[in-house]
């Protein structure tokens, strides 16, 4: 592990609201390619962690170094622009438009075309169109939801509604997959599911992906990497079998054994 | 200077009425978080009302409590067929609907009182007296103390009683409300029954100047912006929004319309209200919220 | 079954996105559009022309204006208005003050003027959002008007501020009678109608739409929201500029600002309530609806109640429908008539079964 390069690197980051610590000078690197997951108990901090790596929130201190760049401060669009996607806790799809048009938006960036040439559908624009279009198909053969491309994503089963927002996530083609909760509110065989989608992922994209997830199961199954919090701080980091038997991490958050 | 000065009291007497209108927006807004279009609407209804009662030979108070029944009535109908049934939509849809409600609402007063402009006398003396070398209206005056008088009575209302305060916690949050078993319902009746109780003060005080007319349905467009410069949930706020609303709109009519032409009032508030947007997006009052995603 | 759509597939992805995809639908557009071109201008009357077939054409297009920015990109306006009386009084005043300009020239110089006012007043939804826009499209719709009633170059001095439109010719025809006013609009409205369809079917249309249903979850996907918020912005007032230069050129024959108020804007967004947000469609069957309905209930008024009734009554008696139908629609059928129009669709094409 301690091979391959980082991708993402945080060095005393803290961040507040009014007053209040959400986190407290928080360290850890994430290495290309792997999954790295975020577990801690509610009110960790562990979505406000998600929403300062791409850009949400603006730390108030430290460093964040990805791909190379050091910066402390950036707008989502910049962090989308550098490979930054993500999903998020509330799915936040957009209700009106079909399923195929939400995977599109997320290719959003890959569209070199101007919206004249796309308005009179001449120049790049119709060839374009084709290859965003395929584009778009691939990674909805990938995640399998082929049946639902013209359907209303509002009217969609929640199961469902994740599995378009990782796909549009996905069609970013980002280097960085950020997944808040991917499982929340799932049942076995959905969890089981996803769980294959988010694999495959790292597996066919070669994705580096930093999740959040409360089922412990699935974690310790999922990841190489694990990083602990609570209460704003960092109380454990390693792989997961080390992190398991850290007595803090088993105080904290996995329960102790009587 | 005292010319600066004269007009500088005409315009904040003259935003009093202003702030008058933008309170009823705040009630409702923090009640059901609906932008109420209608309300300007509703002052013209009640004035029309009251009105039409008096030149029918009705006296005063009776006049004034039948026109409280009938907005009563109309808040009523409201929550009963508009509100309680566009429940959970986004506040854009409620804001429509209120449009089309106030159309409802000026058609409905017009066809039953007639759209000719009636004449309305409080019993108070519109004569200039002069204060320390300025012309002052004493109407302006009795209308600044109503208002303030209005404003500590709302005051107390919302900070002392039962309803009040179970307002306070809808406007906190709706759903936490609920569960602890607060009847929207009920509140909004309330709420909207007070805003029609301001807006009848409003529409006595705005008729006996103007003439009660068609035209008093479109102060709604000169509260927007005092509710943008107050913030949208502060009662407070829209006091002093329309404080600064009236004087800056008359300082400007008279010393920059001089320069670029007259008329200027119609457009200015907005303009004002788009630079304090610019530097305050939440208004003088307003909270900022945290953005959660 | 009175149309199926099985057999009929789509092999290629353009084929996929067009329009009419099955082709029943494509002939029923293709013979309406005929019946427009040809058979209408020789069946119709002056009436027909001037009183309801022009303004529902030139009322459908400012929704479709409106509807870009508050259907598509979700920007509430009330200042609709304000933008078609720029569109008609730059292209009145490029007419005017350029020798030798033509009239689609200077049509389009209206269109273009309204975009960059639009954008002006679009800036303030880069830091606001929510009812606050309102207060920019209201300040664009009071001031706009000011502009155009203090300063008395724009109406070249004439002392009513009424000025009469130059005559309608285009490529040496002439194009001011009636019928030809009738077929002029109806080739604009139909060539930018196309072009909207289009643009909302782009990248474009789909950041709008994104960034309606959710602005910040757009900036996170990489969506440039102040690109995509300008843009409608402009898009939509140049498609208002162009209507406001029709309403003056083609429909009243003069250009005055009184014609442009605020009455106008909340007119053009009834429109789009009843006709469907975010439908293109939606802009013709409610500006269809709107110009139809008082003169249904004139007629009913005239032929029922035999004259009991005033005008100011009539009037009254519009306003309280108008706002009963918002409220019925907003609460009973959000999506507007367009989604009505679905409904029956899907309806036929599964019938005489129920689903």
């Amino acid at each position: 592990m301690t091979a391959r390069n980082p991708l993402l690197t945080l060095e005393h980051i803290s961040l507040s609201f009014k007053g209040v610590k959400a986190i407290t000078d928080m360290s850890f690197s994430v290495a290309e390619g792997e999954i790295c997951a975020l577990i801690g108990p509610n009110g960790a901090g562990k979505s406000s962690l998600l929403n300062v790596i791409n850009g949400v929130y603006q730390p108030d201190d430290g460093i964040i170094t990805y791909d190379g760049e050091i910066r402390t401060a950036m707008r989502p669009h910049h962090a989308a622009e550098r490979g930054i996607a993500r999903t998020f806790q509330n799915i936040a799809l957009f209700k009106g438009m079909s399923v195929l048009d939400n995977v599109l938006t997320g290719r959003n960036l890959k569209v070199q075309s101007s919206w004249l040439e796309q308005a009179f559908n001449v120049g790049r624009a119709p060839k374009e169109a084709l290859v965003q279009r395929q584009k778009a198909e691939e990674i909805i053969e990938f995640l399998r939801i082929q049946p639902w491309r013209g359907s209303l994503v509002g009217g969609l089963p929640y199961g469902l509604q994740k599995r378009v927002e990782l796909a549009r996530a996905l069609a970013a083609e980002p280097k960085l997959l950020l997944l808040d909760e991917p499982m929340a509110g799932m049942n076995r065989d959905e969890k089981a599911e996803m769980s294959r989608f988010i694999v495959d992922t790292q597996r066919e994209f070669g994705t580096t992906i930093v999740l959040i997830e409360h089922d412990i199961g699935v974690v310790m199954a999922l990841s190489q990497h694990l990083v602990v919090l609570d209460y704003g701080k960092k109380i454990g980091d390693g792989p997961p079998e080390a992190v398991r038997n850290n007595p803090e991490v088993i105080a904290a958050y996995l329960g102790t054994r009587h | 200077m005292s010319f600066f000065f004269e007009v500088l009291l005409g315009g904040l007497l003259a935003g009093v009425m202003y702030s008058l209108v933008a309170i009823g927006f705040v009630l409702i807004y923090k009640a059901s978080g609906v932008f109420n279009f209608a309300q300007g609407s509703m002052v013209l209804f009640a004035a029309l009302t009251f009105v039409s009662l008096l030149e029918r030979g009705i006296s005063f108070w009776l006049a004034f409590v039948l026109t409280l029944l009938a907005m009563v009535a109309l808040a009523w109908t409201i929550e009963r067929w508009v509100l309680r049934k566009l429940v959970n939509r986004p506040p854009i849809t409620l804001f429509m609907a209120t449009l089309g409600l106030s159309y409802i609402i000026e058609g409905l007063a017009q066809s039953l009182w007639g759209a000719q402009v009636h004449g309305l006398d409080l019993g108070i003396n519109d004569e200039p007296f002069e204060f320390q070398g300025m012309l002052l209206s004493q109407f302006d005056i009795f209308a600044a103390c109503v208002a303030g008088v209005l404003v500590l009575v709302l005051s107390v209302f919302f900070n002392k009683t039962r309803t009040g305060i179970a307002l306070r916690a809808v406007a906190d949050d709706q759903l936490a409300a609920l569960a602890v078993g607060i009847k929207l319902e009920k509140l909004w009746l309330i709420v909207w029954t007070v805003a029609g109780f301001v807006g009848l003060v409003a529409g006595l005080l705005w008729g006996a100047r103007l003439g009660v007319q068609f035209s008093l349905s479109l102060v709604v467009l000169k509260a927007l912006p005092v509710l943008i410069i107050g913030g949208f949930t502060s009662i407070s706020g829209s006091i002093v929004g329309g404080l600064i609303i009236g004087a800056s709109e008359k300082l400007a009519e008279v010393f920059l319309g001089a320069y670029i032409g007259g008329g200027i009032e119609n457009w200015f508030p907005y303009m004002l209200a788009m630079l304090f947007l610019l530097v305050r997006p939440t208004g003088i009052f307003g909270e900022r919220q945290i953005e959660r995603v | 079954m009175l149309y199926r759509e099985s057999g009929q597939f789509s092999t290629s992805y353009p084929a996929d996105r067009r329009i009419f995809r099955l082709y029943q639908e494509r002939w029923a557009f293709y013979l309406l559009l005929a019946a427009a071109f040809l058979l209408i201008p020789w069946l119709g009357n002056d009436y027909w022309f001037s009183a309801i077939l022009i303004p529902f054409l030139v009322l459908s297009l400012a929704a479709l204006g409106l509807n870009l920015l508050t259907g598509y990109a979700g920007q509430l306006s009330l200042g609709s208005a304000a933008f078609m009386a720029v569109g008609a009084f730059a292209a009145y005043n490029s007419h005017l003050r350029i020798e030798g300009l033509p009239f689609l020239l200077s049509l389009l110089l209206g269109g273009v003027v309204a975009g960059l006012t639009g954008v002006v007043f679009g800036l303030p939804s880069l830091r606001i959002k929510g009812f606050y826009i309102l207060v920019s499209t209201l300040a664009a719709q009071f001031f706009v008007l000011w502009v155009f009633t203090t300063f008395a170059w724009f109406s070249n001095d004439s002392s009513s501020g009424v000025i009469t439109a130059p005559p309608l010719v285009i490529l040496g025809h002439d194009f001011s009678s009636p019928q030809g006013r009738y077929l002029f609009t109806l080739t604009v409205v139909v060539a930018l109608g196309f072009l909207a369809k289009s643009i909302v079917g782009s990248e474009l249309g789909r950041n709008w739409m994104a960034v309606r249903d959710m602005d910040k979850a757009a900036e996170v996907i990489g969506i440039a929201l102040p690109k995509a918020k300008l843009l409608a912005f402009a898009i939509s007032s140049f498609y208002l500029g162009i209507a406001g230069s029709l309403w003056a050129f083609c429909y009243l024959g003069t250009v005055e600002p009184h014609g442009f108020d605020l009455s106008r804007s909340f007119q053009i967004l009834f429109i789009i309530i009843i006709g469907g947000m975010g439908s293109i469609l939606g802009n013709f069957l409610g500006a269809a609806f709107i110009v139809l309905l008082p003169i249904l209930l004139s007629h009913i008024a005239s032929g029922l109640l035999a004259d009991t009734i005033d005008a100011g009554q009539l009037e009254n008696c519009q306003k309280i429908i108008f706002g009963g139908l918002i409220i019925f629609f907003l609460i009973k059928e959000p999506d507007g008539l367009a989604k009505i129009y679905q409904t029956c669709k899907q309806r036929l094409q599964v019938w005489p079964l129920r689903f």
